[in-house]
């Protein structure tokens, strides 16, 4: 296993740019997920690791080897597809050997790591079907276990379960996790599925415009967006944020009596990036609100979602603003009510609508 | 309720009249286009005296073998000529096809664009302008009037329509099978041979059939490029018919046997081909 390091790695197919110059080093051992919208530039991202596509400028290192211009097979990577890209015409033994047979390895180990991984992923009983017999997730496994025969320095995997059924998808899921913590195998994972990048990564790359827009934990991108495009894509709904207007410690949403004072750790850095007072975008999560009937904030149910465990309901908090709040399944909000919320001091976010930067709180000492 | 339904009923019984109508003509126009069948057919076992165009249309008296014992011992040799001649022709040009459009299909390279289109040129030429330059080419490099020539030839002319079925079936391989390929460590040639080979045999199916069938039926390459021991079959036949004095009834009888290995090939493989051709998309 390796690390991986992007230096100013950069994709152009002809005048359009698929990856602005990005830098990225993912560890060794490492899970990171490449998320974003279709068209961001993450699978781009990752063919140019594998070398299935050639970087325009840029270097990349694979532990301490430059494989920039080495051919995809001489990386020593594995590649998980979204459509398995199993070879249809022979049996599934023979597609996870396929690897080792073309290296040239002896009989006796190809049987042996076959065997192995096969294992590993409880498809020994279907060694000898060919893939079209199989479920789309026995397929996946069988392209997961034609990567790890080969050992190699890294996975690479491209929306792996796009194609699965989604009760398949979950179970897929925390094999494909298992796995790695089994293996501890330099693993980076394209997907647009925002839950899944969540559920699995170690730290999330999200990516938009073919440019890498935050990498952090998932804690970290969830809860500190670095940008107001993150905040809105990460969660479902996502952040809620209300073009608000800023003045002397208090944000108020223009229109409305509505006023939030700022909390603690806020005011400098607000003061700073506003230079005063200005616009701003008040943004908190559905379940950072909290409904009070002294809460600052007011406004009137738009419509109420049932979720199962809880219910999100649509505020109107003026006139162009719709904010979700996750409440209490059981307490019924008819259209129309009025409500009264708080926001929870440690969960509300600002952001410079110029730059749409988050602004971020001073570290409390 | 029942005006709907009185009225649904009636407008399928007006398409039902019309699917009908359009029978007739093309009931009529299969019965034409049999008609020089049907004359081979019944011909081909009447006997000497009964040949002639007064009598053409009718039925023969009985069922006379004799007719094909004589063409069958006329035409031996040169039904042998043809299956020797049309079998490597048409297994060295589906090869030579299947390489081109693997090729074609997957490897960009300077110019590739403009190399199938060059090819498929090929398939536009008419035959009887290059007839002369031909004939003496296989003179000068010595396979003039013999089977070899024959086969080169047909192998020449067969690679633009293998290489075009073969590139268009390549293109629907999916992307990923390639990738996969390539990142299990597998180069060009080993893509070809493990992924693509196997994967060829509704191609390698229509393909054969067709250089079977056409290097089967040719008569102008033959009738140019072969002498009377090499004739295949389609120059026997007509040499049969102009050079001795022998009746339709044997001559009739030759056509069908002439006719009979790529009827057999297509009544035995047709589905194969048909099912060939349409082998859109492969599936994983």
């Amino acid at each position: 296993m390796a690390t991986i390091k992007l230096q100013q790695v950069e994709k152009k197919f002809g005048d359009f740019q698929a990856v602005k110059p990005m830098d990225l080093t993912i560890q060794d051992g490492e899970f990171v997920v490449l998320l974003g919208p279709s068209g961001c530039g993450k699978t781009t991202t990752l063919r140019m690791i594998s070398g299935l596509e050639t970087v325009t400028t840029g270097t990349i290192m694979l532990g301490d080897r430059n494989v920039t211009w080495l051919h995809p097979s001489e990386r020593d990577v594995a590649f998980v597809f979204q459509f398995y890209a199993l070879y249809p015409h022979i049996s599934a033994r023979e597609n996870i050997s396929f690897p080792l047979r073309a290296q040239g390895e002896s009989k006796d180990v190809i049987n042996q790591r076959v065997q192995e991984v096969a294992a590993l992923l409880r498809i020994e009983h279907l060694l000898n079907q060919r893939p079209g017999n199989l479920s789309g997730g026995d397929q996946q496994r069988v392209a997961l276990a034609r990567a790890l025969v080969r050992r190699p320095e890294a996975f690479l995997m491209d929306e792996p379960l796009g194609a699965l059924d989604a009760d398949f998808r979950e179970t897929m899921r925390a094999e494909i996790k298992q796995l790695h913590i089994d293996q501890n195998a330099t693993t980076v994972y394209v997907t647009h599925d925002q839950i899944e990048a969540m559920a699995m990564g170690d730290r999330i790359v999200v990516m938009s415009e073919a440019v890498v827009q935050q990498a952090g934990s998932p804690h970290e991108v969830y809860y500190d967006p670095a940008n107001l495009f993150v905040a809105r894509f990460i969660g479902s709904p996502g952040m809620n944020l209300v073009s608000s207007v800023y003045s002397q410690g208090v944000v108020s949403i223009p229109g409305t009596e509505n006023r939030y004072s700022v909390p603690d750790g806020w005011q400098t850095p607000i003061n700073e990036t506003l230079e005063g007072e200005g616009q701003i975008v008040l943004g908190f999560r559905p379940e950072a609100a909290q409904l009070k009937t002294d809460g600052p904030l007011s406004g009137e149910v738009y419509a109420s979602e049932l979720q199962g465990a809880f219910s999100v309901l649509h505020v109107n908090v003026n006139t162009d603003d719709i904010v979700h709040i996750r409440s209490d399944r059981q307490i019924d909000y008819p259209i129309g009510t009025t409500l009264r919320f708080d926001i929870d001091p440690q969960m509300v976010r600002f952001f410079d609508p110029g730059t749409e930067a988050g602004i971020k709180r001073e570290v409390s000492q | 309720m029942s005006t709907t339904s009185s009225s649904l009923s009636s407008s399928q019984g007006r398409r039902f009249q019309r699917r009908y109508l359009l029978l007739i003509p093309l009931i009529l126009m299969t019965i034409f286009y049999l008609i020089p069948l049907y004359v081979m057919l019944v011909t081909g076992f009447k006997s000497f005296e009964e040949v002639s165009l007064q009598t053409m249309w009718n039925l023969p008296s009985g069922i006379h073998f004799d007719n094909y014992i004589e063409a069958f011992e006329k035409l031996k040799p040169h039904l042998w000529n043809s299956l020797i001649m049309v079998i490597p022709a048409a297994i060295i040009s589906s090869i030579i096809g299947s390489i081109n459009g693997f090729v074609l299909a997957r490897w960009r390279f300077p110019g590739s664009k403009l190399v199938l289109p060059l090819l498929l040129f090929g398939m536009f030429i008419p035959y009887q302008s290059v007839i002369i330059p031909l004939a003496v080419f296989m003179k000068n490099i010595g396979l003039a009037g013999s089977i070899p020539g024959l086969v080169l030839v047909h192998v020449i002319y067969g690679i633009p329509i293998t290489t075009l079925t073969f590139y268009g079936y390549y293109m629907t391989v999916p992307k990923e099978l390639v990738e996969a390929a390539k990142i299990d460590g597998a180069g060009l040639l080993g893509t070809y041979w493990n992924i693509f080979i196997p994967v060829s045999a509704p191609a390698f199916v229509v393909v054969l059939i067709w250089q079977f069938t056409s290097a089967w039926n040719d008569f102008l390459f033959a009738v140019i490029l072969t002498g009377n021991k090499s004739w295949p079959v389609t120059v026997a036949l007509q040499n049969m018919a102009g050079s001795q004095i022998i009746a339709g009834n044997v001559q009739m009888a030759g056509s069908l046997l002439a006719a009979l290995p790529t009827l057999l090939v297509y009544i035995f493989l047709g589905r194969y081909f048909l099912r060939g051709l349409m082998a859109g998309s492969l599936k994983g």
